[in-house]
C-alpha cells in the first residue's frame, strides 16, 4: 500500500467513495412486496386533501398491496399532470371546461367525490347575532359599491341589528384557489355587473380589498382586523368556529351553510345535471339550499392502459363514493346526494381497459 | 513526488504526458486534480445561472411574444381576461425592499458598532448570538408573527400616529388596516437586520486595531474614531447591505402574509401592494393556460433581472466609494 504514490491512493479513495455513495443511492428502497402490489399516483386540489389522505390511509389498511399517493399541488397542477399522464388520477374542484377537455389525449371521466361550500365570515365588533346577506349585497360589497357597514341595504337584511358607520374592508384569497373560483362563479350568476367587470376564475382581478394567502391567511386577517368581511372554505370555518353568515338563496330564505344545506344544493340540481356530471351548483333553487356550494372531482382517463392499476383505481374511487362518504362529515365535507352517487357509480363502471369494463 | 511522474509515465506516450502537465503544473497530481475539481464546481455555478435564465426565457416566450415590452409597463393583472402587466409587482418588490433597507441599515450599523466598539465581551457574545439566531427563524414564522402581532400593533399604534404627524404626505394617507406595503417593509427590515448586522460586525472587527489607536492617538474622540473605522469598512458594509437587499428582494412567504397582495401602485404606504415573489408563489399552483403560466415565469425572469440591476448599481456605488477613499477602503 505504501508503495503506491499518494495521488493514486487519493484517486482510489475517491473512486471508492463515489462507488459507495452510488450504490447507496441506487439501492431500491426496501424489499419487494407481494407480486400483486400496485402503486397509484394522484395529484390535484388542495381543498379535499384532508379527506383524500384519510381515504388513502383507511383504504390502505384494508388493502395492503395497494399503495396510493395523493399530492395536493392544486387543481391546476393536478389537471396538468393528468394531461401529461404523470399521475394515474387528477383532482379538481372545478370540472374541466369544454376547451380543456379537447386538449386531453383520451376521454376523461369526472367523478364527484364530496361537496364543499364557501362561507362568508366577518369581524364586526358589537354585533352578536349572525349577520345575514342577500346575494346582490355580497356582490356589491366585493365590487366596492357598498362601502359602509351601516349601508341601508345591509341594514335591510338585518332588521334590529345596530350597524356601525365604519368602512368595510374586504379580504379575499391572494393565491389562486378553487374557493375563489366557486365564490366568483356564484357572484357572476347573481350580479351581471360582477360577471361583466370581473368574471369567474381561480384568480380574479379583485376590485377591492386585501389578499390573504390560503384559508388561514384570510382568516388571520379577518380575525385581526376590525370591520372586515371575507370568504373561506366551509370545512375551515367549522374547524375554526368562525362566525358565518346565512346567505339568502333563490327561494328567498336566509340559509346557514351546513353539511345538510350543501348536500341539498347538489340534490336540487340533480335533474339538470348533465350526463358527464360537469356542473356548477351555485345559486341553487330550493327552500333550504345553501347557494355557494360546489362539487370536487376526481378525474380519470376512461380508457386505462394498465389493467392492474386501472382495476385498483376503480376499486378505490368506488370505495370512496360508498364507504368513504362516512368520513366526509367528520371532516366537514358534505356527502353526495343519493341520486348523484348512483350516477357516479355509472361513471366508474364506464371506465375500461382495452374495452373491458374494470368494475361490473 | 518524482516517483509519481515516473510510475505514470510509461506506456502512455506523449499525449499522456501533455495531459499530465495540464493536470499538474506544479508537478503534483493531487494539486492538479483538486484544481480541476474546483474549476468544475465554479463553472457549474455559472452554468446553473445561465441555464436558469435560458429556461425562464424559454418558458416565458408565449408572454414575451404576446406583450413585448408592454409587459413591463402595463398595470393590469387579470388572469380571467388574459391581461398581464408587471409594473405593480416591480413597484411592490423594489419599494418594500427600499423601506426595509431604510429601516434596517441604521439599526444594523448601530448593532454592529455597539457589539464591536462598545459592548463588553460578556454582553457582546450573547447579543451577537441572539442577532444571529434571528436569521435562522423560518420566514413563515415571521409571516405568522406579522399577521397576529405586528399588523395589529401597527394598525392600533403606529399607523394612526404616522397618519397624524405625516398625514399631509400622500405616503401616509388612506385607510388603516395594518396590512400593506409598510407592514411588508417592516417585516423585511426585521428579517434582513441580522444578516446585515452580522456581516458588518465581522467587517468592523476586521479593521486593524492600529487604525483605532492612530485615531485616538491623534486626539480623536470615540465617535470620531468610530467614523474612521466606518470609512475603512465602507466597502464591506456596502457588501453587507447588498446581501440584505438580495434577501429582501427575493423573500416570499413572510411578505405575502402581510403585504395585502393587491396588484396596484398606490402612493400610500398603508395600502396593499404585491411583490413578484409573492405573486409567483400565490398563483403558480393553480395557473392554467399557457399564457398565464408564461406571464408568471416572465415575472420570475424580471425578478432575476431586477436583482441583477440592483446588485449592479450597488456594486457601482461600492466601487465609487472605494475609488474615492483610495487604499484605506480595503479593510473588508
Amino acid at each position: 500500500m505504501c508503495a503506491l504514490p499518494r495521488s493514486v491512493r487519493m484517486v482510489a479513495w475517491f473512486t471508492a467513495l463515489v462507488v459507495l455513495v452510488g450504490s447507496i443511492a441506487c439501492n431500491p428502497g426496501g424489499g419487494n412486496g407481494p407480486n400483486a402490489s400496485v402503486s397509484l399516483q394522484g395529484a390535484g386540489a388542495t381543498f379535499p386533501n384532508p379527506l383524500y389522505q384519510k381515504w388513502v390511509s383507511e383504504y390502505g389498511k384494508a388493502h395492503e398491496n395497494i399503495k396510493i399517493d395523493y399530492q395536493s399541488l392544486g387543481s391546476g397542477a393536478g389537471i396538468k399532470q393528468l394531461k401529461e399522464q404523470t399521475v394515474d388520477f387528477g383532482a379538481s374542484d372545478a370540472p374541466l371546461k369544454d376547451d380543456d377537455v379537447k386538449t386531453f389525449s383520451g376521454e376523461v371521466v369526472h367523478i364527484p367525490t364530496v361537496l364543499g361550500a364557501v362561507v362568508i365570515t366577518y369581524n364586526l365588533a358589537g354585533v352578536t347575532q349572525p349577520l345575514r346577506f342577500s346575494s346582490d349585497v355580497i356582490a356589491d360589497i366585493f365590487l366596492a359599491k357598498i362601502k359602509k357597514w351601516n349601508d341601508p341595504r345591509i341594514a335591510a337584511d338585518n332588521p334590529g341589528v345596530t350597524l356601525p358607520a365604519n368602512d368595510i374592508t374586504v379580504v379575499h384569497r391572494s393565491d389562486s384557489s378553487g374557493t375563489s373560483a366557486v365564490f366568483t362563479d356564484y357572484l357572476s350568476k347573481v350580479s351581471p355587473e360582477w360577471k361583466e367587470k370581473v368574471g369567474a376564475g381561480v384568480s380574479p382581478s379583485w376590485p377591492t380589498g386585501i389578499g390573504g394567502k390560503g384559508n388561514e391567511g384570510v382568516t388571520g386577517q379577518v380575525k385581526n382586523t376590525p370591520n372586515t368581511i371575507g370568504y373561506v372554505e366551509l370545512a375551515f370555518a367549522m374547524q375554526n368556529k368562525l362566525p358565518v353568515a346565512p346567505v339568502k338563496n333563490q327561494g328567498g330564505n336566509f340559509v346557514e351553510p351546513t353539511i345538510d344545506t350543501v348536500t341539498a344544493a347538489a340534490a336540487s340540481f340533480a335533474a339538470s345535471t348533465p350526463e358527464d356530471l360537469r356542473v356548477s351548483i351555485t345559486n341553487a333553487t330550493g327552500a333550504q339550499v345553501y347557494p355557494i356550494s360546489s362539487y370536487t372531482y376526481i378525474l380519470v382517463y376512461k380508457d386505462q392502459k394498465d389493467a392492474a392499476k386501472g382495476k385498483a383505481l376503480v376499486d378505490f374511487v368506488w370505495w370512496g363514493i360508498h364507504d368513504g362518504q362516512s368520513f366526509a362529515k367528520d371532516l366537514h365535507y358534505a356527502p353526495l346526494p343519493a341520486d348523484i352517487a348512483k350516477r357516479a357509480e355509472g361513471k366508474i363502471k364506464s371506465i375500461t381497459n382495452g374495452g373491458t369494463p374494470l368494475k361490473s | 513526488m518524482s516517483a509519481a511522474v515516473e510510475n505514470g509515465g510509461h506506456g502512455f506516450g506523449r499525449g499522456y504526458s501533455n495531459w499530465r502537465r495540464v493536470l499538474s503544473p506544479t508537478g503534483n497530481t493531487g494539486d492538479g486534480i483538486f484544481r480541476i475539481l474546483m474549476l468544475l464546481v465554479a463553472l457549474l455555478m455559472v452554468a446553473i445561472v445561465l441555464a436558469m435564465v435560458l429556461a425562464l426565457a424559454a418558458d416565458a416566450m408565449p408572454a414575451i411574444r404576446q406583450f413585448g415590452f408592454g409587459f413591463l409597463t402595463a398595470r393590469q393583472w387579470d388572469p380571467i381576461k388574459g391581461e398581464f402587466g408587471a409594473l405593480p409587482f416591480i413597484y411592490g418588490t423594489v419599494m418594500s425592499s427600499l423601506i426595509a433597507l431604510a429601516i434596517s441599515v441604521p439599526f444594523s450599523l448601530g448593532i454592529a458598532i455597539f457589539l464591536v466598539e462598545q459592548a463588553p465581551h460578556y454582553i457582546a457574545r450573547p447579543v451577537g448570538f441572539l442577532v444571529e439566531l434571528l436569521a435562522a427563524i423560518p420566514s413563515v414564522v415571521y409571516g405568522l408573527w406579522g399577521i397576529f402581532v405586528l399588523a395589529p400593533f401597527l394598525r392600533v399604534y403606529v399607523e394612526p400616529a404616522l397618519a397624524k404627524v405625516f398625514g399631509w404626505l400622500p405616503l401616509f394617507q388612506g385607510s388603516i388596516t395594518g396590512i400593506g406595503l409598510l407592514t411588508g417593509g417592516i417585516i423585511l427590515a426585521i428579517m434582513v437586520t441580522p444578516i446585515i448586522s452580522a456581516v458588518v460586525r465581522d467587517v468592523l472587527a476586521a479593521v486593524p486595531g492600529s487604525q483605532r489607536e492612530a485615531a485616538l492617538a491623534l486626539g480623536a474622540t470615540k465617535w470620531e474614531m468610530i467614523r474612521v473605522v466606518l470609512v475603512n469598512g465602507a466597502p464591506g458594509i456596502a457588501g453587507a447591505i447588498i446581501l440584505g437587499l438580495g434577501r429582501a428582494l427575493g423573500e416570499t412567504m413572510a411578505v405575502t402574509m402581510v403585504i395585502g397582495n393587491r396588484a396596484q401602485i398606490s402612493p400610500s404606504f398603508f395600502d396593499p401592494a404585491y411583490t413578484i415573489a409573492s405573486a409567483i408563489a400565490n398563483e403558480f399552483n393553480e395557473a392554467t393556460g399557457d399564457l398565464y403560466v408564461a406571464a408568471l415565469v416572465e415575472l420570475g425572469l424580471i425578478l432575476f433581472l431586477v436583482t441583477f440591476i440592483v446588485n449592479g448599481i450597488a456594486r457601482l456605488l461600492v466601487w465609487n466609494v472605494t475609488r474615492k477613499t483610495g487604499g484605506v477602503g480595503r479593510a473588508a
